[in-house]
């Protein structure tokens, strides 16, 4: 059971993003994808949402056996995949409360009706978790909401949705230590034998509270490197340098 | 049917009515006020003035000294006071030859007047059902507080069918007094062959909070016309509607925010949301007077567009002559950002599902300005009952 991507190749416009990316997450494990600016990473994870803007040109993407690429974005979504949004958009009006439990009504079969009381039990406890302070329940979704508020959002909607892939777009972008701490809690939480993680990232830093078992540098549109989370170590003295040498090891 | 006959100034004032709308000119395209209007709307032939609508009360318990009574009963009972207040101010939005058609055939409707220091707490039901086919109907209610007083009054509108058609003329005169609160919430749920014209005249005393709220969701042509006076210094007037036409509709909306005393402020919010072929006008203008120094005054037309096919025009207007003012005003027409969209839908929330909770969302920020829990659901119902039609 795994998230498989293989030799998917991408475009926005005209312009090849995605050169080939291979790239397996089992459930249980938790990946982490490192690079520079501009080498594909955000793409990846929006491709594998759904989002139309890129063109995927060849390649597949399955999620336990499942094509995802055939299937619309909130199909995909109930189907078990999760996009912690780097930047989420704003949704004016619509309470977060409301938000999050249309999202889990959609995941209800016709004419059954989500449990209002033991809903917002859960969505409480959750909060609680995230030390989110009960009015965000009733704000406009990420309306206003700081940076670090909104990433706390994410995690707060990927805890009540239990996906069983999520995908973590630079969720520590934006965040001060404590409030990465707080997001890192919740991600934490959320590991099981029964989930995968791929978490996107630019730094190192998350990755010392977000421990990962493999992790993989990206570099225009591949995986170049790949392993344990040493790696991140390495990169966080070296840099992504050698990828300008050439000297690009065996992925 | 009326039993009795009206009071004497109350049958003169309607034979003026008749010769005023027999002499005034029918609104033309060159008049500011009904610029972008469909005057076509404006035939009425084969129509009768009529008794053409039923009229349902609820009336929650009242506390002693309200007096609220059908209005052709306050004629007989309470014409002093009828008197006093019924349509003082002459319409300036357009509409004069309509108000009076309207005050020359006013039968029925409510009036509340609740004294000095009362408070009421539940909401006041007032509902018009149109019946019979090509009747025009002229339903009015006037509602007065007195000093520090509270009250808030819903009225409704509807169609006994969905076919025959029928004019309705309403009139709402709003009086709040010294200190005290008035809130008043209509909504408009009329066939889709009718046709409605609704004018609202409030008058906002000295530290008075007024507030007026239009939902428009049924008709086939809706006029609006909203006209607040604040009165007396540190008096507040809150205009707001929304409104949701879709197929062919059309929702025309007039609003005058007048600041005639300081420290007064006002805030308009209209919000529309539109489907299909729809079309609305909004026309707002913001007026201080010499000597309204320390006006707040804020006005926004919102639309949503739903659909490209639909048409929202807004034309904003201020005309301030006092210092220390602040005012703004703006209108705004968007459509549902594709980013938005596909935030909801990464959630799994279906595509028409996540237009909806987002056009819900849009319509429930001009609700909530309402502050009274049990009319913001009764206009959210109304919402959601539109909603099940698209």
């Amino acid at each position: 059971m795994s998230l498989v991507i293989k030799d998917l190749h991408a475009n926005i416009d005209e312009t090849q993003i995605l050169k080939g990316v291979n790239l397996e997450i089992p459930k249980g494990e938790v990946h982490a994808i490192m690079g520079p600016n501009g080498s594909g990473k955000s793409t990846l994870s929006k491709i594998i949402t759904g989002h139309d803007d890129y063109d995927v040109k060849s390649g597949t993407v399955t999620m336990d056996g499942v094509d995802l690429l055939e299937m619309d974005v909130d199909e995909r979504s109930r189907e078990g995949v999760f996009l912690a949004f780097q930047y989420p958009a704003e949704v004016p009006g619509v309470s977060n409360a409301n938000f999050i439990r249309a999202a889990l009504q959609a995941r209800l079969p016709d004419g059954e009706e989500l449990d209002a009381v033991a809903y917002y039990k859960n969505l409480y406890s959750k909060m609680d978790v995230l030390e989110m302070d009960r009015k965000f329940t009733s704000r406009a979704v990420n309306e206003g909401f700081s940076g670090g508020e909104k990433k706390r959002n994410e995690i707060l909607q990927m805890m009540m949705l239990e996906p069983k892939y999520c995908i973590l777009d630079e969720t520590d972008s934006g965040l001060d230590i404590d409030a990465l701490k707080i997001v890192a809690k919740g991600v934490n939480a959320m590991r099981s034998e029964e989930r995968g993680f791929l978490v996107i990232t630019h730094y190192q830093r998350l990755l010392d509270y977000i421990q990962p078992d493999h992790v993989h540098v990206m570099s225009d549109g591949q995986i170049v490197k790949s392993g344990g989370k040493d790696l991140a170590l390495e990169l966080e003295e070296s840099g992504y340098d050698f990828l300008k040498e050439g000297e690009l090891a065996n992925a | 049917m009326m039993t009795t006959t009206v009071p004497a100034w109350f049958a003169d004032l309607q034979d003026e009515a008749r010769a005023e709308y027999d002499t005034h000119p029918m609104p033309s395209r060159r008049d500011e006020t009904w610029r972008f209007g469909n005057l076509k709307q404006l035939d009425f032939g084969g129509y009768t003035p009529d008794e053409g609508s039923e009229i349902r009360f609820s009336i929650p318990e009242l506390p002693d000294g309200v007096i609220c009574v059908p209005f052709e009963e306050a004629l007989e009972k309470h014409s002093d006071l009828v008197q006093k207040y019924f349509m003082r101010n002459e319409p300036r939005l357009g509409s004069q030859k309509f108000a009076a058609l309207h005050k020359a055939n006013v039968k029925n409707g409510l009036f509340v007047y609740v004294p000095d220091n009362v408070q009421v707490e539940k909401p006041i039901e007032v509902s018009h059902v149109l019946k019979g086919s090509n009747k025009m109907t002229f339903p009015h209610t006037l509602v007065v507080t007195g000093k520090n007083a509270q009250v808030s009054v819903l009225d409704r509108f509807s169609s006994a069918n969905d076919d025959d058609a029928n004019i309705c003329i309403a009139v709402n005169d709003l009086i709040a007094g010294e200190g005290s609160r008035l809130t008043y919430c209509a909504i408009q749920e009329l066939n889709l062959v009718s046709r409605m014209i609704q004018i609202n005249e409030t008058s906002v005393g000295k530290d008075a909070t007024a507030k007026a709220f239009t939902m428009n969701s049924g008709a086939q042509w809706a006029r609006n016309e909203a006209l607040s006076i604040l009165e007396g210094e540190g008096a507040h007037s809150d205009m707001l509607s929304c409104s949701i036409p879709s197929g062919t509709q059309q929702f025309d909306q007039r609003t005058f925010q007048h600041h005639a005393a300081p420290h007064t402020n006002s805030d308009l919010l209209y919000k529309n949301s539109l489907y299909g072929n729809a079309k609305t006008v909004f026309s707002g203008l913001i007026l201080v007077d010499e000597g309204a120094h320390y006006t707040d005054a804020y006005q926004t037309c919102r639309n949503l567009m739903m659909d490209d096919t639909a048409e929202a025009n807004s034309m904003p207007g201020l005309e301030i002559n006092a210092d220390q003012v602040k005012c703004s005003h703006g209108s705004t027409s968007a459509t549902i950002s594709d980013e938005e969209i596909f935030y909801l839908r990464a959630r799994g929330i279906p595509p028409h599902k996540a237009r909806r909770l987002i056009a819900r969302g849009f319509s429930a920020e001009a609700v909530e300005k309402l502050g009274n829990e049990a009319l913001e659901d009764a206009v959210l119902e109304a919402v959601e009952r539109k909603f099940s039609t698209l």
